[in-house]
């Protein structure tokens, strides 16, 4: 059977390409039900973009949800072997509150999750296919990453905790530095030790063109090694399109390690959101590490015509 | 060309001239008409006026690469962008005011009435105290005299709309003041404009 180009929505053709080459470097893909027990996301409220959750009761008198999120669902039902990485793709519809409009909608995402002895070959691969899978949807893209290793490290060489280690991310994830040096100022940090943060909420460039602004800013060696890493895990053709951002952050209880963004020109917010999570897989009392993505078609609906008026 | 959404009104004024003074003129916003939008085709630069509530909105969803917007704004609607730079005008503060000579009688769900329900619902929250916000849209400072509330949460320049009231500040939430934000996907492929435009107009800022 072939399909007329024409009859398929942009959101549509990008799909199909991005089941396409995630099925092509090895990954299953995973279908799933469109409810699940309401219990996993109040256990996991702050894990999800949004807490609001459409929920009923179902037949037998439990409470159910119509999915917000899929990699919750993943976790739960995934059982990797030991010493291996199941890999996942999805393409599946999510409800949620809408990040713009404040009301639910029907989000359409599509993403791969790889879970179990994830290394950083592993999380190397992820990257790069999220480079590829920008590139899906556009030759025009960005993709934003942060290490909350080092971001970690600075907030507890400086001993900062509780309201005020809460406050400082607030300001460093709006890049809102003003105010990050007011909330410093409150907390007692030195003057040096307030710039030093400042700098790294700024910082930004390619990961390897960082090393020399992040070793002043008084990053450790295992800090510069993990940046150095991730610059030399970056496939060649990653050149120009990823660039570090420290204001990429995730609920700390739940991610670790890399946490990334995608941007491609046209779209005002992020297309693409992923990162390791091996603190969620704690949570869950699940061995292993995680690591994966997704990409929010929705936000492609009108991406032709902005490329095309552009 | 690197859109900018300004406030409408003398706040937006003030700041366009800050924007002129940093090095981003655009000549034809002086000019006497009714024009809403402005360009200057040699900066690449295209200002528009926006009513003061709005920027975030234009600003988050893409249509203005940077804004001005109010903190209390940013606060109340919580948008999703970057904010770069506070800009030191437009200077008044976020407060809870009451009668002349009112006492909290905490026995009682604490009547607000505000334009701001969030920030009002987040401070008492934070206060641990039950509250029932009355949302309104202007006028707030009759709501305690109808006694249609106990208290307001509302903007307080010079104070004195509320001692023409015979209203007085209890508490100061947070301070206000006009920042400069700008959108998370412009920031990104517009980095170097906007950090030019940042250090410029920074210079710019009365400390």
């Amino acid at each position: 059977m072939t399909i007329d180009d024409e009859v398929l929505s942009n959101e549509e053709k990008i799909s199909f390409a991005l089941r396409s080459l995630y099925h092509s470097r090895g990954y299953q893909p995973y279908r799933m039900s469109k409810f699940e027990e309401y219990e996993l996301y109040m256990k996991n409220k702050d894990f999800l973009l949004s807490p609001e959750v459409i929920t009923f009761t179902d037949t037998n008198g439990k409470l159910m949800a119509l999915k917000p999120d899929v990699t919750l669902s993943i976790v739960r039902s995934s059982r990797p072997q030991a010493g291996e990485v199941q890999k996942i793709y999805y393409d599946e519809n999510v409800y949620r509150v809408s990040e713009s409009s404040r009301r639910f909608r029907e989000i359409r995402q599509a993403g791969l999750e790889c879970l179990g002895a994830v290394d950083g070959r592993c999380i190397a691969e992820v990257l790069s296919l999220a480079l590829e899978s920008l590139r899906v949807i556009s030759e025009d893209a960005r993709l934003c990453v942060s290490l909350l290793g080092v971001v970690e490290e600075r907030l507890d060489a400086l001993a900062l905790s509780g309201d005020a280690r809460r406050e400082v991310l607030r300001c460093m994830g709006g890049k809102t530095v003003h105010e990050l040096r007011t909330v410093c100022e409150s907390a007692g940090l030195s003057p040096a030790d307030t710039e030093r943060l400042a700098r790294l909420t700024l910082c930004g460039g390619a990961p390897g063109d960082a090393l020399s602004e992040l070793r002043e800013i008084g990053c450790s060696e295992s800090a510069l090694s993990e940046v150095a890493r991730l610059a030399e895990s970056l496939p060649a053709e990653a050149s120009g399109r990823v660039c570090l951002d420290f204001s990429v952050l995730g609920d700390m209880r739940y991610y670790n390690g890399i946490a990334f963004q995608g941007y491609v020109r046209g779209v005002p917010s992020s297309v693409l959101s992923g990162g390791s999570y091996d603190r969620l897989l704690r949570r869950m009392g699940r061995p292993g590490s995680g690591v994966g993505f997704a990409c929010y078609l929705d936000k492609l609906e009108r991406l032709e015509e902005v490329q095309s008026h552009a | 060309m690197l859109n900018i959404a300004l406030p409408k009104g003398r706040l937006g004024e003030k700041v366009y001239a800050m924007f002129e003074r940093a090095g981003f003129a655009c000549p034809a916003i002086r000019e006497e008409n009714r024009r809403l939008y402005f360009e200057n085709e040699a900066l690449d630069l295209r200002y528009f006026w926006v009513k003061p509530s709005d920027v975030a909105i234009y600003v988050e969803r893409g249509a203005a690469d940077i804004g001005v917007a109010g903190k209390d704004i940013l606060l109340e609607y919580r948008p999703d962008v970057y904010e770069l730079l506070d800009l030191g005008v437009g200077r008044c503060r976020m407060c809870v005011a009451a009668p002349e000579g009112f006492t909290d009688d905490m026995t009682r769900t604490l009547r607000v009435a505000t334009k701001f329900s969030n920030i009002a619902s987040a401070y008492y929250t934070s206060l641990g105290r039950d509250i029932d916000v009355i949302p309104l849209n202007g006028s707030i400072e009759l709501a305690p005299i109808l006694g249609l509330s106990d208290v307001i949460v509302d903007i307080v320049e010079t104070g004195t709309t509320l001692r023409e009231n015979h209203l007085a500040v209890m508490e100061t939430i947070v301070p206000i003041s006009a920042r400069l934000i700008a959108n998370k996907a412009s920031f990104v492929f517009r980095k170097t404009r906007i950090d030019e435009l940042v250090r410029a107009v920074s210079r710019e800022v009365q400390t």
